[in-house]
């Protein structure tokens, strides 16, 4: 295999598990609003991400240095293009950071929901924008320097993704909540799970369908729908176990069907002839080679260490009043 | 200002604000884990107390180093495109290192550090917080080695229109890099040593858990003085290393407008940048040529002669820094760490053999210090970036084609604005944040014991 083809996978791999570990934390903050009746339940709430949200970001954080150590046009292509919805998607991830740090050691809690709220609606819903950009092109020059405007992204098939990838993660938040709470807050997170759960299905499909293409990708969208469907019927079973590692495989086949729909492009062009490819916006193969030898050590302790982190911390919350570690 | 300025100053805030909380992190984190070590070690209450305590402080200080550390990968992206796709293949590869192997390890291992009080047995938590204070030290080396390939760029070469990797070592071990990785290793060290000790003396100025305040206080001002002597050797060094560099840095550090040989250590000068000379200028004589190169009568280079010579190089233009700024921010980076470490030396002999100071003003004194590190530390990164201009690598690529060509003033004004604003919020809730922690103090023993073992309820 082609080191490019490599690198475009693993990339695709990091945002993939970005979204499938991440997704359930944006879910839990927007839906601790609804699902949380006092103080005691939104600790529990908050609590079931508390150890593993910063872990979960850094995600994000490895597959941006890794496209730009991979890919450098991609990189300096897709940030600086999509300038306004990354600042946004930053303030957001500021805001939603500095609440789940603070909100423990502050007196009044309030301010600080709001912001992990909003800090978790707004990058669910504009990364679902961003990769519907992505995926169906945007105007680019032959330098590779987007040409178009704020709304040039705001287009309807974005927003079907960005309604897609908020439904999908909100899911994800409840199933993730039903799994890792006892009592009535559970309660209340199965009944949005199984609310959820269809209407996910159909805006990701509608989305999925959409914007596929690709012989690959057919594969990728019918493990996610059949990823929902089995969230539809794990929760309905009361399976919580099932429900989320359905929810999860949806997850990561919706990423899967944006990538393989992607290839071999990375940043397609309105103008074919501008597009950014894998060819020609990777980095020389000598950088492809030592960053392969860099994955391919630590990504396996990476992932021994944080499927170690889960299993610490696996035990169901309640919203019964206790005291946090350390604050 | 047009999108090169605006673009300029949102990376020169928000680097320097991130920077205040990351020399705190990564010297904390290693105080903290020492504690803690002191405690597993030892089953001395007290040790747990102020690991406890120091470690609340060290949490509220991480969490915006993460969060304004997002933005700093961002922005490369965002407002240097040009620069991004020019040196991604070699600029980029530290980076994603950084992601791989820093970031991981100490963002799962400090939250299993916070979270693991009750869950971990006492040996395994205390590996966690030692695992999370690498992951920041590590952190600081592979964003140094991508800073530094910017201040002395090797392992390369210029291959279709842009920079590509030749020898990923030579990035990794960069003369540059070595000099400076310990140099910020020890103004970490520094700013955690004057933390402690400026609380610490707040703590003893109320009379309140004196004994474990005596203890910490020490502890700091051993940390402080130990810091401050490997910044000053550290510093020294990386002088002598950008002097060969970057000549012209050192020239405008210096305000030395002709080479020189006996070339005296400017204390106070007043310039005159259009004429290339200088008003006033206090020496120390013979300073700079031995500061520089190890000898009474070494030769140094001067601004005009720099300027003429790459002239000759470069091609015409202007390849002088902002002097003034270069000179007054490398002075006071100087006299703000070297204030930092002599507060901590007499600091050491006034409690020297279980001495106590009398009067107040030796706490005062501590208090106000907290301020000094982070003072210096910032400064040091405004005279080394700006120090570079008009180079963003230098020989190599200028800052002015570095920017984003696509990005408008409109833009880029919106996102310094909102990242300022932010970022002063943040700043007034994560002091009041700290006050407020402090004002609490540690924790009854009872209650820390109690926190710290295994088997209890979240």
């Amino acid at each position: 295999m082609e080191l490019t083809t490599v690198w475009f996978t693993l990339i695709a791999v990091l945002w993939t598990g970005y979204f499938v570990l991440e997704g359930f934390d944006f879910g839990v903050g927007v839906l601790l609003p609804f699902l949380a009746r006092g103080e005691a339940d939104r600790r529990a709430a908050v609590g079931t991400i508390g150890p593993v949200w910063d872990g979960n970001e850094v995600w994000l954080l490895v597959a941006g240095g890794a496209t730009f150590a991979a890919f450098p046009e991609w990189y300096a292509t897709l940030f600086s293009g999509f300038y306004l919805p990354l600042f946004l998607i930053l303030l957001a991830l500021i805001a939603r950071g500095v609440a789940l740090e603070y909100r423990s050691k502050s007196d009044g809690t309030r301010g600080w929901d709001r912001a992990f709220f909003w800090g978790s609606l707004v990058p669910a819903l504009l990364w679902g924008v961003a990769f519907a950009n992505i995926v169906r092109g945007v105007p680019l020059d032959a330098r590779h320097e987007f040409t178009g405007t704020l709304l040039t992204l705001l287009n309807p098939v974005a927003l079907l993704g960005g309604a897609a990838t908020l439904l999908l993660f909100t899911l994800h938040g409840a199933v993730f909540l039903a799994l890792r709470t006892t009592g009535e807050l559970r309660g209340r997170a199965v009944r949005a799970a199984r609310v959820l759960a269809p209407a996910a299905l159909v805006v990701v499909a509608a989305f999925l369908l959409v914007i596929r293409s690709g012989p690959l990708s057919w594969a990728a969208v019918a493990v996610a729908v059949a990823g929902l469907l089995g969230t539809v019927a794990a929760t309905a079973a009361g399976r919580d176990g099932w429900a989320f590692a359905a929810s999860a495989a949806g997850i990561a086949a919706f990423t899967a069907t944006l990538f393989t729909s992607l290839w071999p492009d990375v940043m397609p062009a309105l103008d074919p002839a501008n597009s950014l490819t894998v060819a020609n916006a990777a980095s020389s193969p000598y950088t492809l080679t030592v960053m392969t030898w860099v994955a391919a050590v630590c990504t396996p302790v990476v992932l021994a260490y944080q499927a170690w982190t889960y299993w610490v911390f696996r035990r169901r919350l309640t919203g019964e009043p206790s005291h946090a570690a350390l604050h | 200002m047009d999108v090169l300025d605006l673009s300029r100053w949102q990376f020169g805030i928000t680097t320097v604000y991130h920077f205040l909380f990351v020399p705190l992190t990564i010297g904390l984190s290693v105080v903290v884990a020492g504690l803690q070590t002191a405690w597993y070690r030892t089953g001395r209450q007290e040790y747990l107390r102020l690991t406890r305590f120091w470690g609340r402080l060290f949490l509220i200080n991480f969490a915006m180093g993460v969060v304004t550390g997002i933005v700093q990968e961002f922005q490369f992206g965002m407002n240097w495109s040009a620069y991004s796709r020019f040196v991604g293949d070699v600029f980029g590869a530290p980076l994603a290192m950084e992601g791989l192997v820093a970031f991981f390890l100490e963002s799962t291992f400090l939250g299993l550090w916070i979270f693991g009080w009750d869950r971990l047995p006492k040996r395994v938590h205390l590996a966690t917080i030692w695992l999370a204070a690498i992951g920041t030290t590590l952190s600081a080396y592979f964003i140094l080695a991508a800073n530094s390939w910017m201040q002395h760029p090797v392992g390369y070469r210029i291959h279709d229109g842009r920079a590509e990797l030749t020898d990923i070592w030579a990035v990794l071990t960069n003369s540059t890099t070595l000099a400076t990785f310990p140099h910020v290793l020890f103004g970490a060290f520094l700013t955690a040593g004057a933390f402690v000790l400026g609380i610490s003396a707040w703590f003893l100025l109320r009379g309140r858990d004196v004994d474990l305040f005596r203890r910490s206080a020490r502890l700091a001002l051993v940390v402080s003085l130990a810091a401050g002597i490997g910044v000053a050797l550290s510093g020294h060094w990386q002088a002598q290393i950008m002097t060969r560099q970057q000549p012209m840095k050192m020239a405008a550090a210096e305000a030395l407008w002709e080479d020189e040989t006996s070339a005296g250590f400017s204390l106070f000068a007043v310039g005159d940048v259009e004429n290339g000379r200088n008003h006033v200028n206090l020496q120390i004589p013979y300073g700079l040529s031995l500061l520089s190169t190890n000898t009474l009568d070494g030769k140094v280079e001067g601004i005009n002669d720099i300027q003429a010579r790459y002239q000759a190089l470069y091609g015409p233009g202007d390849y002088r820094p902002v002097v003034g700024l270069a000179y007054w921010s490398f002075r006071l980076m100087i006299g703000f760490g070297a204030l930092s470490a002599l507060l901590a030396l007499a600091g050491l002999w006034l409690t020297r053999r279980g001495r106590v100071p009398a009067g107040r003003w030796a706490h005062r004194a501590a208090i106000a210090g907290i301020g000094l590190p982070f003072l210096a530390n910032s400064l040091g990164w405004i005279f080394t970036e700006m120090g570079r201009q008009p180079w963003t690598v230098f020989g190599v690529m200028r800052t002015a084609a570095a920017v984003s060509p696509g990005a408008d003033v409109a833009s880029v004004a919106v996102t310094l604005v909102g990242f300022t604003l932010v970022y002063a919020v943040l700043a007034v809730i994560e002091v009041r944040l700290l006050l407020k922690f402090i004002r609490i103090g540690p924790h009854e023993p009872e209650a820390e014991a109690e926190a710290a073992t295994p088997a209890l309820a979240y």
